[in-house]
C-alpha cells in the first residue's frame, strides 16, 4: 500500500520518498534523511497553496495550464528561502504581473512572515520578463497594488479556489 | 575601486537594542528625527509612518528615558503613508501617501493638527523632503515625475516646478544638506541631480548618474548625504552600496552646479538582498538596511592616495527585526542612535558602542 500524504481533496504519493529511503539500503532512518524528508514534504506544501490558483482569464487552474509545477518550487528552509518560477501560457501573456501577484499573495497568506519569497516568470518564457520580474519583486509596487480595490478583488478570485 | 566583502573586516563596533516601539498595525515604511530635539533637555522625537496609514510621534521621556508614543495621526490619510519629514524648525511634519496626497501636520502644543494638503501627484507619492531652508519641499512618486513646491504664510505651498525626466517612479527625493540641490532616485536605476537656472527662476535636471557614470544596475532605492554634503551614498536593489563625491564649490553663493558628481567606490558583497535605506550619521558612519533582515555599518578608512578613500564594514547585525529592514535613521543630535523600521511592525531604537 503506497505512502499517501492528504490535504484536503489533494493526496500525494510518498513513492519518492519511500524508494529514496530503500535506496539507502537501511532500516534506519538517519537524521540527514530526515530533513531531506521535511524538505521535501515542505515543497509539496508549497506546491499545494498555488496549485489550485484560477487563471485571470480562464475557468481553469495554474497546475492545469501548466503555469507551475513541481518543478517551479525552489526551497531553501534553512535560509527561509523560497522561490517560484511560473510559466506564462503566452509569450506576451497580459496578466503575467496578476498571476505573479496572485502567487505572491498567496504565499504571504500561509507562509510563515519570516520566509523571503522571490517570484519569476521562467527564462525566456516572456516577452518582457525583466520588467517583469522587477515588478512583481518590488515590494513597494506589490504594496500599492494590494491597496488598488478592483487588483484585490481579481487576486481574490483566482485565489479562491484554493480556500476551497 | 571595489570594496568586497570579505575583505578587511573589522568589527569593533556593536548595535545594542535600547527598545523596541510597539503600536504600529502594519509594515513601518519610513522614520523621521525631529532635527531641533535631544539636546539641552529637549526630549528626543522620532515620527513613523506605516501601511496602517497612520502616522506616530514617539518621544523619549526625560524621566526614565524610555519612548513613548505621544500621538497617532489618523484620519486624514487613506491609503498607506510612506515617507515622513520635518521642517528644519522641527515645527511641522510633512507625509507622504499612496493615496496621491501630501499633507503638512504643525505641531501645536501636544497636539498635531494638518494644516495643509498638497495634490497634485496622479497617483502613489513615495517621498517627502525639506529644503535645508525650509522654505522648499520635493516630493516624487509613481507618476514618475518630482514637484517642487513654495513654502508660503499662511500655510499656502504653490508648486513652482514639476520636474519630468525620470523614465519610471521615483523612490526618494533628498535636498542637499547646505545648498539648494535636490537629488532624485528611481525605479529607472538612476539618479539625478537638479538645480535652479540662476537666470530663469526655472529647475531642470544638471547630472545623469546612471550606467555611463558607474551606476547602479537595479532600482535606486535611498540616498544620503554626508554632514557636509561633499559625498552622498546611495542604495539599491543591485545589492551594492554607491559612494559619490562632488568638486562642487559648497561655500559658494549662486552656486555653480556643473562641478557635479562622481562615483568614488562602491561597497558590494554584503547585502544578499534588496537594501532599502542608506543614512549618513554627522560622524561619518553609514547605516544600511536590508531584506535580510540586517543592519550594516561602514565608515571611511584614512584616505590611501593610490586608491582614493574606501570603506571599511564596521558592524554587522543579523536579524535586527523578523522581516525586512526598511528604514535606517541616525539621531540627528546624537550620533551614537540609531532607529529602524520594518515589515515587522516595529521599530528598534539602537546604540552603537565600541567593543572593548
Amino acid at each position: 500500500m503506497p505512502a499517501r500524504l492528504s490535504f484536503g481533496r489533494w493526496s500525494y504519493s510518498l513513492d519518492n520518498v519511500i524508494v529514496f529511503f530503500r535506496e539507502q539500503g537501511k532500516g534506519m532512518v538517519e537524521p540527514k534523511n530526515c530533513v531531506t524528508l521535511v524538505k521535501f514534504l515542505f515543497s509539496l506544501t508549497i506546491l499545494h497553496h498555488v496549485r489550485d490558483i484560477k487563471d485571470p482569464e480562464h475557468p481553469y487552474s495554474l497546475e492545469e495550464l501548466k503555469v507551475v509545477s513541481e518543478d517551479a518550487i525552489e526551497l531553501d528552509d534553512e535560509h527561509n528561502y523560497v522561490r517560484i518560477t511560473f510559466t506564462p501560457t503566452v509569450e506576451h501573456c497580459s496578466m503575467a504581473t496578476v498571476i505573479g501577484l496572485c502567487l505572491r499573495v498567496k504565499l504571504m497568506r500561509s507562509l510563515p512572515s519570516r520566509y523571503k519569497v522571490d517570484i519569476r516568470v521562467a527564462p525566456g518564457t516572456h516577452a518582457t520578463e525583466a520588467a517583469v520580474n522587477k515588478q512583481l519583486n518590488d515590494k513597494e509596487r506589490v504594496a500599492a497594488a494590494l491597496e488598488n480595490p478592483n487588483l484585490v478583488e481579481m487576486v481574490d478570485e483566482c485565489l479562491a479556489p484554493t480556500y476551497e | 575601486m571595489e570594496n568586497e566583502g570579505t575583505v578587511g573586516l573589522d568589527c569593533n563596533f556593536e548595535l545594542k537594542e535600547v527598545q523596541k516601539l510597539e503600536g504600529h498595525t502594519d509594515r513601518v515604511w519610513g522614520l523621521a528625527w525631529n532635527p531641533v530635539t535631544g539636546l539641552a533637555g529637549v526630549p528626543s522625537v522620532l515620527a513613523s509612518c506605516s501601511g496602517d496609514k497612520t502616522v506616530r510621534i514617539w518621544q523619549q521621556a526625560a524621566a526614565t528615558g524610555s519612548w513613548e508614543c505621544k500621538a497617532v495621526l489618523d484620519e486624514t490619510h487613506t491609503r498607506t503613508v510612506r515617507s515622513c519629514a520635518w521642517s528644519p524648525s522641527g515645527k511641522m511634519l510633512a507625509t507622504a501617501s499612496f493615496d496621491a496626497t501630501t499633507a503638512i501636520w504643525e505641531n501645536v502644543g501636544d497636539d498635531f493638527e494638518c494644516v495643509a494638503t498638497l495634490e497634485g501627484h496622479e497617483n502613489e507619492v513615495k517621498s517627502v523632503c525639506w529644503n535645508s531652508s525650509g522654505s522648499l519641499l520635493a516630493t516624487c512618486g509613481r507618476d514618475k515625475s518630482v514637484w517642487i513646491w513654495e513654502v508660503q504664510p499662511g500655510h499656502e505651498f504653490e508648486c513652482v516646478s514639476v520636474l519630468q525626466g525620470h523614465t519610471q517612479d521615483v523612490k526618494m527625493v533628498l535636498w542637499h544638506p547646505s545648498i539648494d540641490l535636490l537629488v532624485s532616485v528611481s525605479y529607472d536605476n538612476t539618479i539625478k541631480i537638479w538645480a535652479e537656472d540662476g537666470e530663469s527662476d526655472d529647475w531642470h535636471c544638471v547630472q545623469t548618474l546612471g550606467d555611463s557614470f558607474s551606476g547602479h544596475s537595479s532600482t535606486v532605492w535611498a540616498v544620503s548625504f554626508n554632514s557636509t554634503g561633499d559625498k552622498m551614498v546611495t542604495c539599491s536593489d543591485d545589492l551594492t552600496l554607491k559612494i559619490w563625491d562632488t568638486s562642487l564649490d559648497l561655500t559658494a553663493s549662486g552656486s555653480d552646479s556643473s562641478g557635479l558628481w562622481r562615483h568614488l567606490c562602491t561597497l558590494s558583497g554584503y547585502h544578499d538582498r534588496t537594501i532599502f535605506s542608506v543614512h549618513w550619521s554627522r560622524d561619518g558612519v553609514i547605516a544600511s538596511g536590508a531584506g535580510d533582515d540586517t543592519i550594516r555599518l561602514f565608515k571611511e578608512i584614512p584616505s590611501d592616495v593610490v586608491n582614493g578613500p574606501s570603506y571599511n564594514m564596521i558592524c554587522k547585525k543579523e536579524k535586527v527585526h523578523s522581516m525586512d529592514v526598511n528604514s535606517v535613521q541616525w539621531h540627528p543630535k546624537v550620533p551614537t542612535i540609531l532607529a529602524s523600521a520594518s515589515d515587522d511592525g516595529y521599530i528598534k531604537i539602537w546604540e552603537l558602542k565600541a567593543i572593548s
